[in-house]
C-alpha cells in the first residue's frame, strides 16, 4: 500500500484488522490446537507481531493473511519447542482434515465450507454450558467480537483484574473438562443453541439498560450483540430462534434513537416519536422475523425470541398506539406466557387486552396478578392496575394503586411520574 | 457506526475472471460477519437522470452524464470505527488490483448520522414497555 501510513494510522489499521479477522482467525487456530485458550493466545500474539512490525514494514498488502499465516507458525514453533506430540501437530503438518474426527469430516464435507464450521465450533464452546454466564459472555466477546479485557471490563462496569480472571478460568475450564473439540451433535443442538442466544440477549440488555453517565462501551454492547446475532443467523439459517433474536434485537435497536429524551428521560414506546425509529433497521427485522416464521416447523409452536420478535413487529409496523394490532399481541404474549410461565410476561398481556378490548379485559387480567409472589414489589404491576382503574372510571382506587407504585420504585423520575399520578387533581 | 461506502470508477464491459467470485465471497463474509447491511451495483448512468434546482429553476436532465468515472455501486455497512470501513473497503479495491490490472477506481467512505451524533445522555430505562 502506498497511502500515508502515520504510526497512529497504522495502529487503528491493526485494530481494523483485527476486528475484521480476529473470530475467523481464532475459529481457525482453534481447530489446529483444539484449545481455545491457546488458540486465543496464538491470536493475541498475531496481534502483538502486527503491532510490531507494521509501523515499520507498512500494512502488508493482505492484512488477515499476515495475521493467520504469523499465527500458524507461532502455533508450529510452540508446539516444536515443547516437543508435544499431539493431535494438533498432525493436523498442522497434513494441512488437511483427518480422519480421527469423524464428526468434523462429516460435517466438513457436508457443508463445504470450514470457515463457517470453525466459527460455530468457537461459538459453542465459548458458549459452553460448564461455563458461568458471566464466563460465557467474556469468551464470547473477546473471541468473536474481538473485544480487549479492558473493554469487556469497561462495558460490564467491572475491573479489568476480574475480567481477566473470568476468561482465564473459563480457559481453564475448557481445558481441564476436556470439552471434546466437535459441534454439537443434532439431539444437543437445540439446547446449546439456547445458551448460545441467550449469552447474545444478555449482552444485547446489558447495553440497552445502560444508564446515565455510563461508559460509551456499554450502550456499544447493543451493537455488537447485533453483530453476533447476524453471524449466528447467518451460520444457522434454518434455526428459527437464531433468525427470532436477530428479528428481536433489530426491531429493540431500531428504537435506540426516540427512547430516551435529550434530557435523558426514558421515553416509554408509547410517547416515541415514530418517526426517529430505525426504518432499515425495522425492515431487517420484519425480513428475519419473516425467515424465522418460514423455517419454524408448521405444526411447531413458535419460540420465546421469535414471539418477543413477533410482537415488536406488530409495534413496528404500528403508525400509532391506537393504530397497534393490540389483539394480535395479547395473542402472542399469551402464548410467550405458556412458554415461559413469567408474571411480567402476563402483565403485558393485560396491558395488551386492556389496549384491545378495553380496561374490564385489562382488569380482569390482572387482578390475578395483585396476588403472585413474584410481582410483590414490582412497581410496574400497580402502575399498570392504576391505569386500568383510572380508564375505568375508578380514579380513588387509581391514585392508591399509583401511590404503591410510588412507593415501590428506586428510580426518582419514574417515582415522580407516579406521584403525580397519585394526586387528586387540584381544584380548579 | 454506519459508513456508506461509494464505488467511483470506470465501467468494465465483462468481469475478468476471478473478480466476481472475489466480491461475492467478500461480501459474504462482510454479511456473515454483521458488517454488511446493504450492497448493491448501479446502473450505468443512461438509465437515470438528474433533478438540479438553480435560481428557483428546476431541470430535469436525463443521463449519461459525462463525467469519466462513474458511480458503479454502493455499500452500507455497520462498524464500530471508520477505519474498519476504511479495511473493507480497501478489500474490494484490492480485489480489482488482483484481478483487473489497469483498473482504476475511488472508494468514497461517508459517515451516515447515527444516534451517537446527537446522543442525549444516556439513561435508565427500567420502565415497562408493552413490548418487551
Amino acid at each position: 500500500m502506498t497511502t500515508q501510513e502515520s504510526p497512529d494510522t497504522v495502529r487503528r489499521t491493526v485494530e481494523a484488522v483485527w476486528r475484521i479477522e480476529s473470530a475467523r482467525l481464532v475459529a481457525h487456530l482453534y481447530r489446529l490446537t483444539h484449545d481455545v485458550g491457546h488458540a486465543e493466545e496464538l491470536a493475541q500474539d498475531a496481534l502483538v507481531a502486527a503491532l510490531e512490525h507494521w509501523p515499520r514494514t507498512g500494512v502488508p498488502p493482505n492484512p488477515g493473511g499476515w495475521l493467520l499465516t504469523t499465527a500458524r507458525n507461532r502455533a508450529v514453533d510452540a508446539h516444536r519447542r515443547r516437543a508435544v506430540h499431539d493431535r494438533a501437530l498432525h493436523t498442522l503438518h497434513r494441512q488437511t482434515p483427518t480422519t480421527h474426527d469423524p464428526i468434523r469430516d462429516e460435517t466438513d464435507d457436508r457443508l463445504d465450507d470450514p470457515v463457517r464450521d470453525d466459527l460455530l465450533r468457537l461459538l459453542f464452546t465459548a458458549c459452553h454450558p460448564t461455563l458461568p454466564v458471566e464466563a460465557r459472555v467474556a469468551l464470547t466477546l473477546r473471541c468473536l467480537a474481538g473485544l480487549t479485557t479492558a473493554q469487556i471490563a469497561r462495558a460490564f462496569l467491572i475491573g479489568e483484574p476480574t475480567t481477566a480472571q473470568r476468561i482465564v478460568r473459563a480457559k481453564r475450564t475448557l481445558a481441564a473438562l476436556a470439552v471434546p473439540f466437535a459441534a454439537p451433535t443434532p439431539a444437543q443442538l437445540p439446547e446449546r443453541l439456547d445458551a448460545v442466544l441467550a449469552v447474545i440477549y444478555l449482552i444485547f440488555n446489558e447495553g440497552y439498560s445502560a444508564t446515565a453517565g455510563d461508559d460509551w462501551m456499554r450502550p456499544e454492547l447493543c451493537a455488537e450483540a447485533l453483530r453476533l446475532a447476524r453471524l449466528v443467523a447467518a451460520l444457522l439459517p434454518d434455526q428459527p430462534e437464531a433468525l427470532g433474536l436477530l428479528a428481536l434485537l433489530e426491531l429493540q435497536a431500531s428504537r435506540t434513537a426516540a427512547r430516551t429524551a435529550p434530557d435523558g428521560t426514558p421515553v416509554l414506546l408509547a410517547d416515541q416519536d415514530r418517526t426517529r425509529w430505525d426504518r432499515l433497521l425495522v425492515r431487517r427485522g420484519l425480513a428475519a422475523l419473516a425467515d424465522a416464521e418460514r423455517v419454524a416447523r408448521t405444526g411447531r409452536p413458535l419460540g420465546p425470541y421469535t414471539l418477543q420478535a413477533a410482537i415488536a413487529a406488530c409495534h413496528a409496523r404500528a403508525p400509532s398506539v391506537q393504530d397497534t394490532d393490540w389483539t394480535r399481541i395479547a395473542t402472542l404474549y399469551g402464548a410467550l406466557a405458556d412458554l415461559t410461565a413469567s408474571p411480567v410476561v402476563e402483565l403485558n398481556r393485560a396491558v395488551a387486552l386492556g389496549m384491545a378490548h378495553g380496561p374490564q379485559a385489562g382488569l380482569a387480567a390482572v387482578e390475578p396478578l395483585l396476588t403472585t409472589r413474584a410481582l410483590a414489589g414490582y412497581p410496574d404491576l400497580h402502575a399498570v392496575h392504576g391505569d386500568l382503574l383510572d380508564r375505568a372510571g375508578r380514579t380513588a382506587e387509581a391514585r392508591s394503586a399509583f401511590a404503591r407504585a410510588a412507593a415501590l420504585t428506586a428510580n426518582s423520575r419514574r417515582r415522580a411520574l407516579f406521584a403525580d399520578r397519585a394526586r387528586p387533581p387540584a381544584d380548579t | 457506526m454506519r459508513y456508506l461506502v461509494l464505488l467511483h470508477g470506470t465501467r468494465m464491459f465483462e468481469a475478468p475472471p476471478g473478480l466476481m467470485e472475489g466480491i461475492v465471497q467478500l461480501g459474504e463474509d462482510a454479511t456473515r460477519s454483521g458488517a454488511l447491511l446493504d450492497t448493491a451495483g448501479l446502473a450505468p448512468s443512461v438509465a437515470g437522470a438528474t433533478v438540479t434546482l438553480t435560481a428557483g429553476e428546476l431541470t430535469v436532465l436525463d443521463g449519461p452524464f459525462t463525467e469519466s468515472k462513474e458511480l458503479i455501486s454502493y455499500a452500507l455497512y455497520d462498524v464500530r470505527t471508520k477505519q474498519e470501513a476504511v479495511e473493507w473497503a480497501s478489500r474490494f479495491l484490492r480485489l480489482h488490483r488482483d484481478h483487473a490490472p489497469g483498473w482504476e477506481g475511488t472508494a468514497q467512505i461517508l459517515k451516515v448520522f447515527g444516534p451517537e451524533d446527537f446522543a442525549p445522555p444516556v439513561s435508565t430505562d427500567a420502565a415497562t414497555e408493552p413490548s418487551s
